[in-house]
């Protein structure tokens, strides 16, 4: 059942999605090309998406807590750090090279193009480059061998 | 490429995506973030975190498929870089977003209303990056 529901949330999202033109590369590039062929439907995505979601998430947090589980999971960090703004600023680097976002790619796959395969493989790849990266970068923060 | 400005449909596709990240708070409580699930999904530590994750995917993916079957018309989909450029922003983006946990979904439509800290400063800076990057390719580079 709850495997069911969460193929609809993922329904709902990727038809939103589909039909907001925002996985549309064409269409995420020229709201980014102001200097350009500029077309700012993305904001009305954001606008209605943002709207729903607001509203929505304080009526769900009345409950104690989700459908299929104990408790809801929300993110506690406040920290703006490096990893954060550095991350972003990369990630949007990515998105004005690629046209797509994760989320975009995922309905775009659906639609049988095998540019969106190449794009989702490439995603995957930067996961692990990331991972590859916190696991170097934690073996040089381990302490030092103990002195016998 | 000239694209049609289209504020109604855009709107009401940004609504369903409000109420699919509502639904998923609602049932299994929680964050709709693409980068999340799919990272999620590739290194899942075990069934459960992998199966919902699952599902979710493969609900997006069905979207258009859905989407033809109801109105005879697959979504509009046209793609103007070229497969290097696909290769490359993809990895790019799977490294930025993961190091920043989080991309337009996760910090953009969830962060943003959760009035998340790190969102509000997330979202301005890939939103700029991403403008830039563009200006740069088709102004300067002329690509």
């Amino acid at each position: 059942m709850k495997l069911i529901y969460a193929l609809f949330t993922g329904i709902v999202f990727g038809v939103g999605l589909s039909i907001s033109g925002m996985m549309n590369p064409a269409k995420v590039l020229n709201f980014f090309d102001v200097a350009g062929t500029w077309d700012a439907s993305l904001v009305f995505v954001m606008g209605g998406a943002i709207t729903v979601t607001f509203i929505g998430y304080r009526l769900v947090w009345r409950r104690a807590g989700p459908i299929f589980g104990d408790r809801f999971q929300i993110p506690s960090s406040n920290a703006v750090d490096a990893r954060l703004v550095g991350g972003s600023a990369i990630f949007g680097i990515g998105w004005g090279i690629a046209g797509f976002c994760p989320g975009a790619a995922i309905p775009a796959l659906g639609t049988g193009r095998w540019e969106v395969m190449l794009f989702l493989v490439a995603v995957t790849v930067g996961f692990y480059a990331r991972r590859l990266m916190a696991s170097l970068l934690s073996e040089v923060k381990t302490p030092p061998m103990p002195n016998p | 490429m000239e694209t049609l400005f289209t504020p109604l449909s855009s709107f009401s596709g940004g609504l369903l995506i409000g109420l699919g990240a509502v639904l998923l708070m609602l049932g299994l409580g929680r964050i709709f973030g693409a980068t999340g699930i799919m990272s999620g999904l590739v290194f899942a530590e075990n069934q459960p975190e992998f199966s919902w994750r699952a599902a979710v995917v493969l609900g997006m993916a069905l979207s258009p498929g859905l989407i033809f079957a109801v109105t005879g018309k697959m979504p509009e989909l046209s793609i103007p870089m070229s497969p290097l450029m696909i290769i490359i922003g993809g990895v790019i983006v799977g490294f930025g977003a993961s190091l920043g946990s989080g991309c337009t979904s996760g910090h953009g439509v969830c962060g943003l209303s959760r009035l998340s800290v790190r969102s509000v400063v997330a979202v301005p800076t890939f939103m700029v990056t991403a403008g830039i990057t563009v200006y740069v390719i088709r102004h300067v580079l002329g690509a």
